[in-house]
């Protein structure tokens, strides 16, 4: 049974203009050991289906029309709060963007440790290594030791002295090394990581992608990295979902799909990556920006700036082909009869 | 933490050595003949120059707010042309009435006014919040000394369950004077009877006060605790798992609570400058009363002294605010 | 974070205009701001037309009727009368006119005084600004209530000495306002490229400054009326300030007190005049900063 199985996800959000189909039928599947890419410009809606997972989405404004999310077979969107509670923190672990505001300023960086600690060795006592029948005081210690093994693990010198600092005591890239110590803490299968490197200095960049890395691969969690860098994507990845306006337009493996993108999309995407070999003025954009989700072009969303658009790319939305093993694309090109055309 | 501390300390001094220069200003640049008043209207010219010599009014400004200012650091407030009577006595026993009242109103609007804005935040644009907000406005709207006339009529006149007005009868023996706060000195005497009565008579007035107070810590707390809702760590906290209660009552009120205190820091010194009306209204022997007769009369130095009184404690419990703000703000202490 | 896209507005004036639209529409949909306005515009026509229409016209010009003392609300005097048998209902018709002039008369004298010690501080900045804030942080110290009671009592009663008591306690709340949306505004193009133009600095202040400020100077205004129509009243109650036979709220009820709780009307009527009326102004100005404050909102 897959680990994550996102089935046409649809989700509508409301705003004072009416309401925006944020999300329109994503497809993805992941296992573990897996680390999936999840890329595309600002507002295509990838942090949406990152916070979809842990139904983090507030509705309203936002509302879930169709679909389903599975982790290992047991329905997200259907599961009571209390569950998915149960789940965040425990089986799903998240890392967001910004390392300064995502630690509560006013409490020491160990009692927010702690208390996830606490959280997920309530739903498995194993995780602190004491029995069910512990005193309070007795799980605290333990869960204090495993937050100071935690924060040596991800790097932080003298973990033991530092768990008692506050946030603003520590370096950016020290303090995204204490999220992530604290999203693992649970020992989370599933870790969802919403631009975890955006924030850092391209040197701190590097060291944290090479963190959660090593951590992926010592523990075979799956995981989504949301990211617009595919740079990022294409030295840790094994698998990269491109998507764009609330639609995943292209799939697969990192290495089928950028050696041979298919969608007109993710080809720009890639020619807008700077290279050391490219000559002055080879560089390219996109022309164009992304639609108004209040009132979507018919069809293809990506057709009003497509280079090879046709008449039937308004048509319908086209369906998801796989065009290669472990290689998917959703555009009228790889469609099989058009390929024969062509 | 220490030099923090000892840093604001070191910066009020100027504050209040303007406080004193300015109320002085005030006082003595004001229309009226105090001294004229104060004689009697057949009082003869020499009468007058001998009360001002008395007072020390007929020195040049200056070394009148020299004289004042030394007065104030050695404990010698001045005193009332009328009565005769020192300030800083009269203050010693005023004080503390109407800090009594100003802590237990205080005590009160806190009490309920934070579980309140949190509910209002928490239920925010439905109807917890929507009452909340009428009963606030409504409560600010509401002026003091009509609300305690109200109350006097419900409750002393209609119902008798509690009286009228004053602070402790005089048909009762008060508690030994400790500290001036009849509630604390009927316990440390142990006289429970004494304690009991005090807070029927504290009852009325403590509640026309705690009003406004209540309705904007409510409101101030509905809007901190919304603005700390909406910040990434509590999405983080969220996504962690931490229960919706660990995470409102532990992580979000501590944040909430910092903003809302600065209010409640600025609304102790403006309660006391408002005891005035309740004082007023429920015959509470307190500063505002005694600054209101001092005022009918043009007495300067019972209006100076409660004036620089009133200053001293707003402008010390600013600081007791901006202490506990560093506290709550780890990272303001290290700045 | 990223969430949905937004829809980009044309240009800055389409912007404002948008916002003013969408802040027009939450006013109209808060009910409560919309009761404010009522009893405001209703308090206004009362002020401005009810001196002419009451009952007993004569009695808000202080004449007595002993005959009458303390009658009960009834047909012919809907309010009762008081110990002087005068009509309740005229005297507190009447008194709107004072307390709304009184509480107008604050609050523009603050406004303005305030507007411009902190337009000059903060536009001038250095020890000018150091100077003028430091005395407004001092001013806050001072307990205000007792601060005007005391210059009211001075001055001597009137109403526009009781408006001078006042409004010395009113401006530095201004002055703080109007001063850092002056240094805010100081450092935007539109005043930088005024000043490379050549512009002076009086013109700075006056054509671009000043107009920008504006919004929040009347937001505030309007929710400080409130407030110093209660402070009018108080200094009425205790007292000082507008005397008797004036019709003040404040001094009705101080009066009235004596005659509890058997004369009760005597004192519930006027009081809950001063209530509605600052309770429409909050009501209001509570709506207004949640349309224009975008801070607030939420």
């Amino acid at each position: 049974m897959a680990l994550l199985e996102i089935r046409d996800l649809h989700l509508g959000m409301r705003s004072f203009e009416g309401e925006a189909h944020v999300l329109n039928g994503i497809h993805l599947t992941v296992e573990r050991g897996e680390i999936w890419g999840i890329v595309g410009e600002t507002g295509c809606g990838k942090s949406l289906t990152g916070l979809s997972i842990s139904r983090l989405v507030s509705t309203p404004p936002g509302r879930y029309i169709t679909g389903s999310i599975s982790l290992e077979g047991r329905n997200l969107l259907t599961a009571s709060e209390p569950e998915m509670q149960s789940l965040r923190g425990r089986r799903i672990g998240m890392i967001f963007q910004d390392p300064t505001t995502n630690l509560n300023p006013a409490f020491r960086v160990g009692e927010q440790i702690v208390d996830v600690a606490l959280h997920a060795g309530g739903l498995d006592p194993s995780i602190l290594g004491v029995g069910a029948k512990a005193s309070r005081s007795e799980r605290k210690k333990a869960a204090r030791n495993l937050a100071i093994d935690m924060l040596a693990k991800v790097g932080i010198p003298k973990a033991g002295e530092r768990i008692d600092d506050y946030p603003h005591q520590f370096s950016g890239g020290m303090r995204q090394r204490v999220l992530i110590a604290m999203a693992l803490i649970g020992r989370p299968d599933l870790l969802i990581a919403d631009e975890p490197t955006t924030a850092l200095d391209v040197s701190v960049q590097a060291q944290i992608l090479r963190l959660l890395y090593d951590l992926v691969q010592e523990h075979q969690l799956g995981v989504l990295l949301i990211t617009h860098n595919l740079g990022v994507v294409a030295q840790i990845c094994t698998h990269v979902a491109v998507m764009y306006a609330g639609n995943i337009i292209e799939s697969g493996s990192v290495r089928e799909v950028f050696k041979n993108p298919n969608h007109p999309y993710t080809t720009g995407l890639l020619a807008s990556v700077p290279t050391a070999k490219m000559k002055r003025g080879e560089l390219q954009g996109l022309p164009g920006s992304v639609p108004n989700l209040l009132a979507p072009p018919p069809g293809c969303r990506f057709a009003p700036r497509c280079a090879a658009v046709q008449p039937r790319c308004t048509a319908a939305i086209p369906p998801s082909v796989a065009v290669a093993a472990h290689h998917e694309v959703a555009c009228v090109l790889a469609e099989p009869h058009a390929s024969a055309a062509a | 933490m220490l030099t923090y501390i000892l840093r604001r300390i070191v910066l009020i001094i100027p504050v209040l050595i303007g406080l004193s220069l300015l109320v002085f200003a005030i006082a003595r640049l004001l229309p009226g003949d105090p001294i004229q008043l104060a004689a009697g209207p057949n009082a003869s010219p020499a009468e007058i120059a001998d009360l001002a010599r008395e007072f020390g009014l007929d020195k040049p400004l200056p070394v009148q707010y020299w004289n004042y200012v030394t007065g104030l650091v050695t404990g010698d407030w001045g005193q009332s042309i009328f009565t005769r009577r020192a300030v800083a006595e009269d203050l010693k026993v005023y004080l503390p009435a109407t800090l009594e009242l100003v802590f237990t109103a205080m005590f009160l609007a806190i009490l309920i006014g934070i579980p309140a804005g949190l509910t209002a935040a928490v239920y925010r644009n439905r109807w917890p919040d929507y009452m909340s907000r009428v009963v606030s406005l409504g409560a600010i709207s509401m002026p003091r000394f009509f609300l305690g006339l109200l109350l006097q009529i419900g409750f002393a006149m209609w119902l008798g369950w509690l009286p009228l007005g004053g602070r402790f009868p005089l048909t009762e023996d008060p508690p030994a004077f400790v500290t001036g706060f009849l509630t604390i000195d009927s316990l440390i005497s142990g006289d429970l009877r004494a304690f009991g009565i005090t807070l029927q008579y504290l009852a009325l007035p403590a509640f026309a006060m705690c009003l406004s107070p209540l309705a904007t810590i409510t409101r101030m707390m509905r809007a901190s605790t919304i603005e700390i809702l909406q910040q990434d760590y509590v999405l983080t906290e969220r996504a962690l798992g931490l229960s919706s209660r660990l995470i409102l009552f532990k992580y979000v009120l501590r944040n909430a609570m910092s903003a809302t205190l600065t209010v409640i820091g600025l609304y102790v010194g403006w309660l006391l400058g408002g005891t005035v009306l309740v004082e007023t209204v429920f015959d509470w022997p307190g500063l505002g009363l005694y600054a209101t007769k001092a005022i009918v009369t043009q007495d300067f130095m019972p209006v100076i002294g409660v004036t620089i009184v009133i200053g001293g404690i707003f402008i010390i419990s600013n600081l007791i605010v901006d202490l506990l703000y560093g506290i709550l703000n780890p990272k303001v202490r290290y700045e | 974070m990223t969430t949905l896209a937004e829809k980009v507005p044309a240009s800055a004036t389409s912007s404002r205009w948008e916002n003013a639209r969408r802040g027009f529409y939450r006013f109209r949909n808060s009910w409560l701001s919309i009761a404010g306005l009522l009893i405001v515009l209703v308090l206004f026509i009362i002020a401005v037309i009810g001196p002419s229409i009451v009952p007993y016209p004569e009695h808000v010009a202080g004449s007595v009727s002993t005959a009458t003392r303390f009658q009960p609300p009834s047909a012919l005097h809907w309010f009762g009368t008081n110990e002087l048998g005068q009509d309740v209902f005229s005297l507190v018709v009447a008194g709107s006119q004072i307390s709304l002039l009184a509480g107008l008369a604050v609050v523009a004298v603050g406004a303005l005084v305030g507007t411009l010690v902190g337009a000059v501080a903060g536009y001038f900045g250095g020890w000018t600004d150091e100077v003028l804030m430091r005395l407004a942080d001092l001013k806050l110290t001072v307990p205000s209530l007792i601060l005007a009671m005391a210059v009211a009592a001075a001055l001597g009663p009137g109403i526009l000495n009781m408006v001078i008591a006042i409004s010395i306690s009113w401006w530095p709340g201004y002055a703080r306002l109007v001063r850092g949306e002056v240094i805010a505004k100081k450092e935007e193009m539109f005043v930088q490229a005024a000043r490379a133009l050549g512009a002076g600095t009086g013109r700075i202040l006056r054509r671009h400054i000043l107009p920008n400020i504006l919004t929040p100077v009347i937001i505030k205004m309007s929710l400080d009326m409130g407030f110093a129509i209660l402070t009018v009243a108080s200094l009425g109650f205790i007292g000082i300030g507008v005397k008797p036979p004036t019709p003040e709220w404040g001094s009705l009820l101080s009066i009235a007190r004596t005659y509890m709780p058997d004369y009760w009307w005597t004192a519930v009527f006027p009081g809950s005049a001063i209530f509605l009326a600052v309770f429409g102004f909050n009501l209001l100005g509570d709506g207004l900063r949640d349309v224009f404050d975008p801070k607030a909102r939420r």
